[in-house]
C-alpha cells in the first residue's frame, strides 16, 4: 500500500462518481434525458471531479508536507542532551535518522537515542499516512456526495463542468511560469547561502578554482578557493572553438539549402541535419573522449605539439558538430524569409546568384543570423555531457586550445555528483554556478529572440 | 521616344561595365566556388555522422557475442551435498565458486603453482558458479555426473577472442600473459571456444564484472521514468497549448506566459536538474535516484516542447471548423474537445514523441538527482533506486576495462535504436494524418 495505491482508489472512486452522477441525473429527469440542462455525462463528469479534485489536491498538499512535520516532531522530541547546536550537525542527524529508518547504513555508530528517534520517526510517518489515507477517502467520498446532492433537473453541469476544467487549463499554463520561478528561487537561495560563506567578488573575479574543502580545519588548504575565472575561461573558449566549427558549416549549409538545394537533395540534408541534432549529447561525449580526442593527440604529435588527452579542442569541435543543426535550421528559416523581390532585384541588375547572397540576402539576414548564433552559443554554454566526458577538471586559466580546460557545467556536475552534505560551500558553489549560467543564457536567448522577432517584424 | 543623345558632359567620363569574358570567367569561377563551399559543409555533415555511427558501431558489434568456454565440469557431491541429504537449501548455499575452481585444475591437470593456478581461475566469470548453482538447483539429479558443459569466459579471454588483444606487444604491457595464450591456443585447436550471442546483455543489470553487465536495469529505469514523464508532461502541455491558443485573452499575463515557455525551452538541461535537487530533493523531500522524480525533472524539460508543437498543431486546424461548430450551438469548450483536439492530435502526438524521443537522450539533470548510483537490480518500481540508459552509458564509459568500451558503445547502439523508432514513429504519423487544409 503506497501513495500510488491510493491515486488508484481516488481514480476508481472518481469514475465510481461518474456512474453515480449520470444515473442520477437520469433519475431526476425521470427517464426523459430531454429536460435535463446539461447531457447526462456532464452530471457525471460534474460528480466525478468534485469527487476526483479535492482529493487528489489533499494528497499532493499532504505528500509534500507530511516530511517537514515528521522530521520537525522527531528533531524537536528528540533528548535536550543530544540536541544538535548548529544546523549541519542537525541535518547531519537528521539523514543518519533516515537512513537508520530505511535500513540503510549510517554515518556512524548509532546511538541508543538515535534508535529511538527512528522508531518515532517510523511511528510518526506510518500514523501520517494511513491518516492520509483516511482523510483523502473521506475528502473524496464527501466531495461525491456534496456533487450528488447538487444534481437536480435545472442544474447547470455543463457550465460547471467547463467552468472547473477552463480553470484546470489556466493552471496548466501557468505552470511553465511557476518552473521559472522555482529555477531562479532555488538557485538564488542557495547562492545566497553560498555568497554568505565566499564573498561574492572573490567568486566571480577570483583567478583560482580548487574547490575542495578540507574535513578538518587544521588541515592544509582547509578553505577551498572558489575563483570561477577559470571556469568562465574555459567555457568561452571551448564555446569559441565550437562555434569556429559550427559557424560556418552551419551557415554555408543553410545557405546551400535554402538558395542552391532542389527539394530531392534538401529532403536528403535536411533529415540528415536533424539526425545530427537528435543524437544525444552523452553520445557525443563518449565519441569526443573515445575517439576524437586520441586522434587529435595523434596528430599533435605527429607534427610536434603537446597535446592534452582531455584538450579543449576534441571537446569544442565535438560541441561544434552538435550545434550545427541549430546554426543551419535557425539561419536557413532567416534565409528562406528574406523577400524573393530582393533576390528578383539584384539577379535583374545582373548579379550571379553567390553576390546576390552575399551582397543582398546575407546583410538582409543578418540580425536574424546572428540571433542564431546567439542561441548557438547559449546551447554550447550549457551543453554538460559533451565536457564533462571530454574537457577534464584541471581548472587551466590558458587560451591555449591543447591544454586541458573546465567549464562550469562540468564544476557543477563534479560538485554534486556522488554523496555530499548539502549544506559544504562546495556543494553550494554549484548552485551559484548555476545562477550564472541561468543569467547568461537568459540573457542570451532574450536577446536572441528579440532580434529575431524583430527582424521578422520587418518583413511580415 | 528615342532620345538616343546621351548628355554627358565633356571632360565626365562614364564608367562602363568591363564586359570582357576574363573578369565573366572570374565571377562565375567565384559563383562555383561559393557552391562548391555549400555543397561541402553539408557533405562534412554527412561525414562526420557517418564517422560517428560508424566508429561507435565498429567498436559496439562485438558486444552481441560472448565468448564461451567448454570445460568438463563434474558436479561433485563432495562439494554440492557431503552429507547426502539432496536438500535444496543445502544445494542453494554450497560453494560452487570452489568447485569451478577444482574443475578447472583437473582440466588443466599440468598447472601446479599457485600464481599459474590465480591465472587460470581468471579464464572464466567469477560468476560462472552461480549459474551452474541455478543448474543444479533446477534440476538436483546433476550431482555426482560430469558433464562438458559451456562456461562464460572471463571479460579478458573474451577479449582476446574478439582480437582486442595484441599478442605482439610484450607480455607485461597486455591483459593476457604468455603462459594463458598457450592454455587459450590449447582450448581453441580443442574447439573449446565459442562465441554466441550475448543474450545476457538484454536480460542482466549492471555489474562490476563486464561480462555480466546487461542492460535491463538500465532500460527498465528509462521506461519507468519516461511513464512518469509522458503523465506529467502530456496533459498539462496539451492543457497549456489549449488555453493559450483557444481561451487566452491578449494581454501582457499571456505574454508573460508565452515569454517564459519560450525561455524554458533554451534552458540549459543541467539547470532543471538543479532545481530537481533543490526543490524536489532537499525541499519535498522526495526519494534519490528514483524515476519518480527523474520523470518530473524530464517532464518539465520536455513541457516547452510539447506546448509549443501543440499550440503550432491546434493554429494549424482552420477557424472555419470552430466557427461551424459554435454556429451548431457548441459551447467553446465543446468546440475544442469535440472538433480542434481531435483534429490537431496527429500533429500534438508528433510533437509529444519527439519530445519523450529528447527526454530519453537527457542525461545531464538525472546526473544531478542521484540517479548514477550503481545498481545492480532491475528496478521494480517508481520509488526504487535507478538508472536510465544514456547515465549507464556515462558510467561504462568511466570504466577502464577494455570490454567495457564495447558494451558502451553496444548501449549507445540500443538507445540510438530506441531513438530511431521513436523518430519514425512520429515521422509516419505525421505523414499519415498530415492535412493540409
Amino acid at each position: 500500500m503506497n501513495s500510488f495505491f491510493l491515486i488508484l482508489v481516488v481514480i476508481g472512486l472518481s469514475v465510481a462518481g461518474y456512474a453515480v452522477g449520470r444515473a442520477r441525473s437520469v433519475f431526476a429527469a425521470a427517464g426523459d434525458v430531454r429536460i435535463l440542462h446539461s447531457l447526462p455525462s456532464y452530471y457525471g463528469m460534474f460528480v466525478a471531479l468534485g469527487c476526483g479534485l479535492p482529493a487528489i489536491l489533499l494528497l499532493a498538499i499532504w505528500l509534500i508536507i507530511q516530511p517537514q512535520i515528521v522530521d520537525h516532531m522527531v528533531m524537536s522530541g528528540l533528548d535536550p542532551s543530544i540536541m544538535p547546536q548548529n544546523a549541519d550537525a542537525y541535518s547531519l542527524m537528521l539523514t543518519d535518522i533516515r537512513n537508520l529508518s530505511s535500513g540503510n547504513a549510517t554515518s556512524r555508530e548509532a546511538s541508543p537515542a538515535i534508535v529511538a528517534a527512528t522508531e518515532r520517526y517510523l511511528a510518526l510517518q506510518s500514523i501520517g499516512f494511513w491518516s492520509m489515507v483516511v482523510g483523502v477517502v473521506c475528502i473524496a467520498m464527501l466531495g461525491l456526495a456534496w456533487a450528488r446532492s447538487q444534481i437536480s433537473r435545472n442544474f447547470r453541469a455543463r457550465n460547471a463542468v467547463e467552468k472547473i476544467i477552463r480553470a484546470l487549463l489556466i493552471v496548466c499554463s501557468m505552470i511553465a511560469i511557476l518552473t521559472t520561478v522555482g529555477i531562479v528561487l532555488s538557485l538564488i537561495f542557495e547562492s545566497i547561502r553560498f555568497f554568505a560563506r565566499v564573498p561574492f567578488f572573490d567568486f566571480l573575479f577570483g583567478i583560482h578554482w580548487s574547490p575542495q574543502t578540507a574535513i578538518r580545519a587544521e588541515q592544509v588548504g582547509a578553505s577551498g578557493s572558489f575563483g570561477a575565472v577559470p571556469l568562465f575561461a574555459g567555457t568561452m573558449l571551448i564555446t569559441l572553438i565550437a562555434m569556429l566549427v559550427a559557424g560556418p558549416i552551419g551557415l554555408l549549409s543553410a545557405i546551400y539549402m535554402a538558395e542552391y538545394a532542389n527539394p530531392k537533395f534538401r529532403g536528403i540534408a535536411k533529415p540528415m541535419l536533424e539526425v545530427l541534432a537528435g543524437i544525444p549529447t552523452v553520445v557525443y561525449g563518449f565519441f569526443a573522449a573515445l575517439t576524437v580526442a586520441p586522434m587529435i593527440r595523434g596528430w599533435g604529435e605527429g607534427v610536434g605539439l603537446d597535446v592534452s588527452s582531455e584538450s579543449a579542442l576534441a571537446a569544442g569541435l565535438v560541441m561544434g558538430i552538435m550545434i550545427i543543426p541549430f546554426v543551419s535550421s535557425l539561419s536557413d528559416d532567416v534565409i528562406n524569409s528574406v523577400p524573393q523581390s530582393l533576390r528578383d532585384g539584384s539577379y535583374g541588375l545582373g548579379a550571379t546568384k553567390s553576390e546576390t547572397i552575399r551582397h543582398v540576402i546575407i546583410p538582409a539576414a543578418l540580425p536574424g543570423i546572428v540571433g542564431a548564433f546567439l542561441l548557438a552559443v547559449s546551447r554550447a554554454i550549457g551543453e554538460t555531457m559533451i565536457v564533462v566526458m571530454a574537457a577534464g577538471l584541471a581548472s587551466n586559466l590558458t587560451a591555449n586550445p591543447f591544454e586541458a580546460v573546465t567549464t562550469v557545467t562540468v564544476q557543477i556536475v563534479t560538485l554534486l555528483v556522488g554523496d555530499q552534505e548539502f549544506d559544504s560551500a562546495k556543494t553550494l558553489a554549484a548552485f551559484a554556478l548555476g545562477l550564472v549560467l541561468f543569467f547568461v543564457t537568459l540573457g542570451l536567448n532574450v536577446v536572441a529572440l528579440r532580434v529575431v522577432r524583430k527582424y521578422r517584424e520587418k518583413y511580415d | 521616344m528615342t532620345d538616343a543623345t546621351m548628355n554627358s558632359k565633356p571632360g565626365t567620363e562614364i564608367r562602363r561595365p568591363t564586359l570582357t569574358g576574363e573578369r565573366l570567367k572570374k565571377r562565375y569561377a567565384a559563383e562555383r566556388r561559393f557552391r562548391l563551399y555549400g555543397l561541402g559543409s553539408i557533405l562534412t555533415a554527412g561525414l562526420i555522422l557517418v564517422f560517428l555511427v560508424g566508429s561507435i558501431t565498429g567498436t559496439g558489434y562485438t558486444a552481441f557475442l560472448q565468448t564461451y568456454i567448454k570445460l568438463n565440469i563434474s558436479f561433485d557431491p563432495e562439494f554440492l551435498d557431503p552429507a547426502g541429504t539432496g536438500d535444496v537449501a543445502q544445494l542453494a548455499s554450497a560453494d560452487y565458486g570452489g568447485m569451478v575452481k577444482k574443475n578447472l585444475r583437473d582440466n588443466f591437470p599440468e598447472v601446479t603453482s599457485r600464481r599459474d593456478k590465480r591465472k587460470l581461475y581468471n579464464f572464466v566469470s567469477p560468476n560462472a558458479g552461480f549459474d551452474l548453482r541455478t543448474m543444479v538447483i533446477d534440476d538436483p539429479s546433476l550431482v555426482g555426473q560430469s558433464l562438458d558443459l559451456w562456461i562464460k569466459a572471463s571479460d579478458d579471454i573474451d577479449m582476446l577472442t574478439k582480437g582486442y588483444v595484441d599478442r605482439t606487444l610484450e607480455e607485461s604491457n597486455r591483459r593476457v600473459s604468455d603462459t594463458e595464450l598457450v592454455w587459450y591456443d590449447k582450448l581453441d585447436s580443442n574447439d573449446r571456444i565459442e562465441s554466441r550471442f550475448n543474450t545476457d546483455f538484454f536480460v542482466k543489470a549492471d555489474s562490476r564484472e563486464p561480462e555480466e553487465a546487461g542492460i535491463l536495469g538500465a532500460v527498465t529505469g528509462s521506461l519507468l521514468t519516461l511513464v512518469i514523464t509522458l503523465l506529467l508532461s502530456f496533459p498539462i502541455g496539451v492543457m497549456a497549448a489549449i488555453y493559450l491558443e483557444e481561451f487566452a485573452p491578449k494581454n501582457k499575463w499571456t505574454d508573460l506566459i508565452e515569454v517564459n515557455i519560450n525561455n524554458l525551452a533554451a534552458v540549459p538541461s543541467i539547470v532543471f536538474g538543479l532545481l530537481g535537487l533543490a526543490m524536489f530533493l532537499n525541499f519535498f523531500g522526495f526519494p534519490r535516484s528514483a524515476p519518480l522524480v527523474g520523470g518530473m525533472v524530464l517532464a518539465l524539460m520536455t513541457l516547452p516542447t510539447i506546448i509549443i508543437a501543440s499550440r503550432s498543431a491546434l493554429k494549424a486546424v482552420p477557424p472555419s471548423i470552430r466557427e461551424a461548430a459554435l454556429g451548431l450551438g457548441a459551447s467553446p469548450l465543446q468546440v475544442v474537445t469535440h472538433h480542434v483536439l481531435p483534429l490537431a492530435m496527429p500533429g500534438i502526438l508528433t510533437g509529444t514523441i519527439i519530445g519523450m524521443a529528447q527526454a530519453l537522450g537527457e542525461t545531464a539533470p538525472l546526473l544531478m538527482i542521484g540517479m548514477i548510483a550503481f545498481i545492480v537490480d532491475v528496478p521494480g518500481g517508481f520509488t526504487d533506486p535507478a538508472t536510465v540508459l544514456p547515465v549507464q552509458i556515462y558510467l561504462w564509459a568511466d570504466s577502464p576495462e577494455r570490454a567495457f568500451v564495447e558494451r558502451t558503445s553496444a548501449a549507445i547502439m540500443v538507445l540510438l535504436a530506441f531513438l530511431i523508432f521513436m523518430n519514425i514513429l512520429a515521422v509516419m504519423l505525421r505523414k499519415k494524418f498530415e492535412r493540409r487544409w
